[in-house]
């Protein structure tokens, strides 16, 4: 019979010479294994006298316990193998671009148009809508411009045979929510508007916020306020404000505002002014006891300042290339 | 409106250089748009005679003339302009000066003749925009003077947006008071020389619209001479603010226009036959005006008559039976009042807008005719000569606008301005404006002056003492109205997280235009819209959209011709619908793919879209509603999708929209080359919801149970799993399709369909039997309803 440590030998040379995980396996079950050669061993204590069986069995197990330990660490050896040779086959070109969908965006309009939206909630105005197709009460009469009146032919205006109209402002919305919702009121309406004009300025829709606030103290000094303010969180830089006096028939007084940065060019921005009596009357408001300004923003006019985009007619040609630059 | 500075200057000088006196008028609400300097860099040109004329030796085409400058020196200056002429005044440049041009003069050889100078034409000059030859001065310009000086010049023109309500500033007389009031400076010119009358003659006037005409001043002058030409000071400046020389008696009422805002009318008064007679029109009505058009008169439109009918359009323009000539000896100037009501759209009907209209539109001075008249006869005596008749004023005083008293008061003022203003200030402003105040309790009683017929109420006054004490003054003040809280709507998803999705969805946002072509509308909705426009731009945008689609074909055809394959886009945005009478705006959810599933791309099979990707898609949105909702998706036949590719979308019944691929015929009106598929929702149905209601989540673990059953093709995949997740609703929590096959295996005609049932207890664990039964159930109800086969 073998001698234990040439068995052990033979089983340790044989677990080195093992190339992979089966071949360990079966010098585990060759040694190690029911009918192994070291269990059986251990098995033929029995036909051990009984006093030598006791430092047998020790040397049995202490050569078991020895195989065990090196085919752990075999295991281990060729487990770490493995996973290594795994781990490099399983290596991937980290600059292939991912796959799947891409995403989409905003139109720059829009875009320009929630961020005004935002600016005005967070000061705790309610944002309102009227319809697009107008009456010409709401639209002119209301806002004191009766027929005939000069203004009316600075508005070139989309008639529907009978008299309607699409609005050429968002200031009926103006009429509409203070009848329906009563004064005080702190309010934007933005949306779409149209004019019969098509040139390289002027595309026949476009979209304008409107503003009003309605109190019994409010005063051109807070409209001055508000829409500096207004201003410089829009295009998130100091600014500087330049009211001029205008006219507009539905404010008095009323005022075109021009804006600049440092030193740079007066570039005008927006209309507005103190609400006309005239307007607040018809809309069923004491003018006596209430005052209000309203103020018009032209969204593109502050869309093509804040991304510079020199040509107002390319947001409505609706081309990817130029829409996809919004994301 | 163009005014000449040094026009302006002659009526108030302030001390203000140029580009600020622009300034200033910008501030007060007068929108300098521009400003065009005239007659810089002309320092070395001088007023030179050409004292004679000889032909170029080698050119037919130049001449060479001796020319006085004024010294001893007569030089030699070789001419290209076919108007020079022995003994004509014209500017010369001398070597060395650079034109404003651009072109530096030097001495040089022209065809061999040495030229010492250059005799200079008006574009030459920058004195104007065309030319046909060199300028010719007066007879009796001083030869040697600076031309600068001669002309007045370096002058400035500002060019002026003038709001309508100001019709009193369409002159220099307007911009100066305006002027006058903010700096102080004084206001001179305002009275104006009168003319005494040498002559009786009259012109009968009888005022037959007297509500229309108020105000008439009319003047004969005789005996003018026909062949005296405008002074070149007056054509100087009527050529600085943009109007040409024409004839002395037209140059003139020009000329008192642009100074005093009233226009005139000039008539020859050798045919005039009778009087003058204004009154409204008569239907049927007919006149050639100056223009040598005939217009069909309107009756609501003023005209001038006389015995031989209507001879001129009231304020608009005159007729050419009257009209002054070479010929004209007797003169009668016409100064009207026509009121802003009576003129109001009028020229625009027919399609004119003149000098006159725009200024009797906005509204003159009702008492500045007899000053005007003045004005003209004074200068038509200096430059023509003649006599004139006395000055008649024709009125009908009960239609002069009175003139009105409003009051201020100065806690108003504060109160809407949010300024205090010292009350010596506002008086003094209100009096620079030619308003008179009367000092009351609370304030001031005032009255406008004639020429400020905008002054009606209370905030007028107080805008005008905003604008003359700067609107820059008034300090910034937060102050916001106290209104309630808004709320923040559970009943509504917001379509700003709609549009996140989308885009999240890889989809672009287009803004398209809400009017589209009468065809491509009923293309799409298959009906003609009744909501067409009167005045649209074009064809192609004469009605109101009934659908968002049209727009969403036409910007992807767009995209797919500059080379874009795959389009994705989305609009939300209002559609039309109803009568004119009665109209409805629904805001609607519109999306568009078009070309492959996925940007091109490694790994990917490179697919295009097909129905159920934007199925995916318009899923996905209706998921937003937290609302208890049952979606549903059958077909339907629609003008605009193919058939067999087209849903309408239910929800709890109401049809909220539709999905399907666009009809091939559609798709090729459009020019759209690959299949596209669109869906549209009505917003407000399709996205209504409800604050979220959680229920409690089952501890205990879930059971799957797949089955695979064949059957007909024509039997929807919604009815399938309505049958069986009926045959045990308390436990099935959740059903899918897992899989749909037809192909080898499976007879033609049929299908097989591959269901998952999700099976849970809310109370206990289930046991492999309930789930057992649950799944028998369901096949069981699957055989009876649609014959269905298990499949093994």
């Amino acid at each position: 019979m073998q001698a234990l440590n040439e068995l052990v030998e033979a089983a340790a040379s044989q677990i080195d010479a093992a190339g992979d995980l089966a071949a360990l396996d079966s010098v585990r079950v060759q040694y190690l294994g029911k009918k192994g050669e070291l269990t059986t061993r251990l098995k033929g204590l029995s036909e051990l006298p009984a006093d030598e069986r006791p430092e047998a069995g020790q040397e049995i197990n202490r050569a078991k316990q020895d195989v065990q330990q090196r085919i752990n660490a075999r295991r281990q050896s060729l487990e770490e193998h493995a996973l290594e040779k795994k781990l490099v086959e399983d290596a991937v070109d980290v600059s292939l671009p991912g796959r799947g969908p891409s995403i989409g965006g905003r139109h720059p309009v829009m875009r320009t148009m929630q961020r005004i939206e935002k600016i005005f909630r967070n000061a705790g105005f309610g944002v309102r809508s009227g319809p697009e197709i107008e009456d010409d009460f709401h639209n002119f009469t209301a806002l004191n411009i009766p027929e005939n009146h000069p203004a009316r032919a600075e508005h070139d205006t989309f008639y529907f045979p009978g008299g309607n109209l699409l609005r050429t402002h968002t200031s009926p919305v103006q009429i509409r929510s203070i009848v329906e919702e009563g004064v005080p009121i702190r309010i934007i309406a933005p949306g779409r508007v149209y004019r019969c004009d098509s040139d390289q300025t002027h595309t026949p829709m476009f979209h304008q916020v409107e503003g009003l606030v309605i109190d019994e103290n409010i005063s051109f000094a807070n409209l001055k306020a508000v829409l500096h303010q207004f201003v410089e969180a829009f295009f998130e830089r100091k600014a500087e404000l330049r009211f001029r006096p205008s006219y507009f028939p539905f404010t008095e007084p009323s005022a075109e505002v021009d804006v600049r940065w440092g030193e740079g060019k007066w570039l005008e921005i927006l209309g507005c002014g103190m609400v006309h009596p005239n307007v607040l009357e018809t809309a069923g408001v004491d003018a006596e006891k209430y005052t209000g300004y309203a103020f018009g923003i032209g969204i593109e006019r502050l869309a093509m300042l804040r991304y510079g985009v020199s040509d107002l007619r390319t947001f409505f040609e609706n081309d990817l290339r130029f829409l996809e630059q919004f994301r | 409106m163009k005014i000449v500075e040094s026009w302006l200057r002659e009526w108030v000088d302030p001390d203000l250089e140029t580009v600020e006196l622009g300034h200033q008028l910008t501030m007060l609400g007068h929108e300098v748009e521009a400003i065009a300097f005239e007659g810089h860099g002309l320092d070395g040109v001088v007023v030179a005679e050409v004292v004679d004329v000889g032909k170029h030796p080698d050119a037919d085409r130049l001449s060479v003339c001796k020319v006085s400058a004024g010294g001893r020196e007569i030089i030699d200056v070789v001419c290209g302009a076919p108007n020079v002429f022995k003994g004509m005044k014209s500017p010369l440049a001398m070597p060395g000066l650079k034109l404003p041009n651009g072109v530096k003069l030097r001495k040089s050889k022209i065809r061999g003749v040495v030229s010492n100078g250059m005799l200079c034409s008006a574009v030459e000059l920058g004195l104007g925009e065309e030319a046909d030859g060199i300028i010719s001065l007066p007879a009796d310009a001083p030869v040697g003077e600076p031309l600068v000086d001669y002309l007045e010049l370096p002058d400035a023109v500002f060019d002026l947006n003038l709001t309508p309500n100001r019709g009193d500033c369409f002159c220099v007389l307007g911009i100066a008071r305006e002027i006058a009031a903010l700096t102080g400076a004084e206001l001179r010119g305002a009275e104006i020389d009168t003319v005494a009358a040498t002559i009786d003659d009259t012109l009968p006037v009888e005022l037959l619209e007297p509500a229309g005409c108020p105000v008439f001043a009319g003047r004969v002058i005789r005996n003018i001479d026909p062949h005296a030409r405008s002074p070149l000071w007056m054509i100087e400046r009527l050529r600085r603010a943009g109007l040409r020389e024409i004839h002395p008696v037209v140059d003139i009422t020009n000329y008192v226009m642009l100074e005093l805002g009233q226009p005139l009318h000039a008539y020859d008064l050798g045919l005039v036959k009778g009087g003058i007679r204004p009154r409204l029109a008569k239907r049927g009505e007919k006149v050639t005006l100056l223009d040598e058009k005939e217009v069909n008169v309107n009756d609501d439109t003023l005209v001038i008559t006389d015995d031989s009918g209507v001879i001129g359009l009231a304020g608009i323009m005159g007729g050419l039976s009257t009209a002054v000539s070479e010929q004209t000896t007797d003169v009668f100037f016409e100064a009207a009042f026509w009121p802003q009501e009576y003129m109001a759209g009028r020229a625009r009907a027919y399609g004119m807008h003149t000098d006159a209209s725009m200024r009797f539109e906005r509204g003159v001075d009702p008492e500045g005719q007899g000053r005007a008249v003045e004005r003209a006869s004074s200068l038509l005596v200096e430059i023509s000569g003649g006599k004139a008749g006395p000055l008649v004023m024709t009125t009908a005083e009960e239609h002069i606008p009175p003139r009105r008293q409003i009051s201020l008061r100065r806690n108003r003022l504060a109160k809407l301005l949010g300024v205090e203003i010292a009350d010596q200030q506002i008086t003094d402003i209100l009096n620079r404006l030619q308003l008179s105040t009367t000092v009351t309790d609370t304030g001031w009683d005032v009255i406008a002056p004639p020429h400020r017929f905008d002054i009606e109420i209370e905030a007028d006054l107080i805008e005008e003492i905003a604008r003359i004490h700067g609107y820059d003054k008034i300090p910034e003040t937060t102050a916001i109205a106290e209104t309630p809280l808004e709320t923040v709507t559970e009943t509504r998803v917001d379509m700003e997280l709609v549009a996140s999705t989308l885009t999240a969805r890889d989809y672009q946002e287009v803004v398209t235009y809400s009017f589209v072509g009468a065809e491509a509308d009923e293309l799409i909705s298959g009906h003609a819209s009744e909501l067409v426009l009167s005045n649209p731009i074009s064809s192609e945008m004469s009605v109101m959209r009934s659908s968002l689609v049209a727009g969403m074909l036409e910007a992807a055809a767009n995209n797919t011709a500059r080379q874009q394959e795959r389009v994705r886009i989305f609009e939300i945005g209002k559609s039309f619908h109803g009568k004119l009478e009665h109209h409805d705006e629904v805001v609607r959810i519109a999306a568009l793919a078009t070309g492959p599933a996925l940007p091109e791309q490694w790994g990917s099979n490179g697919l295009n879209v097909d129905f159920f990707d934007i199925k995916a898609d318009v899923e996905a949105i209706l998921r937003l509603s937290s609302d208890e909702q049952q979606i549903d998706f059958e077909q339907v036949t629609n003008p605009a999708l193919q058939p067999g590719q087209a849903a309408t979308i239910t929800r709890n019944g109401e049809t909220i929209g539709v999905v399907g691929r666009v009809h091939p015929k559609i798709a090729r009106r459009f020019e759209l080359k690959t299949a596209a598929y669109i869906f549209e929702l009505d917003a407000e149905k399709a996205m209504s919801t409800v604050a979220p209601q959680a229920k409690s989540i089952s501890k205990f673990p879930a059971i799957r149970r797949d089955i695979a059953v064949i059957v007909d093709e024509k039997i929807s995949a919604d009815d399938l799993l309505r049958a069986a997740a009926s045959a045990a609703p308390r436990l099935v929590t959740d059903i899918r399709i897992f899989d749909v096959y037809q192909g080898p295996g499976i007879e033609a005609g049929l299908k097989s369909v591959a269901i998952g049932l999700i099976l849970q207890e809310t109370s206990r664990t289930l046991t492999d039997d309930d789930a057992d039964a649950a799944q028998a159930a369901a096949v069981k109800k699957l055989q009876q309803e649609f014959a269905a086969v298990l499949r093994d």
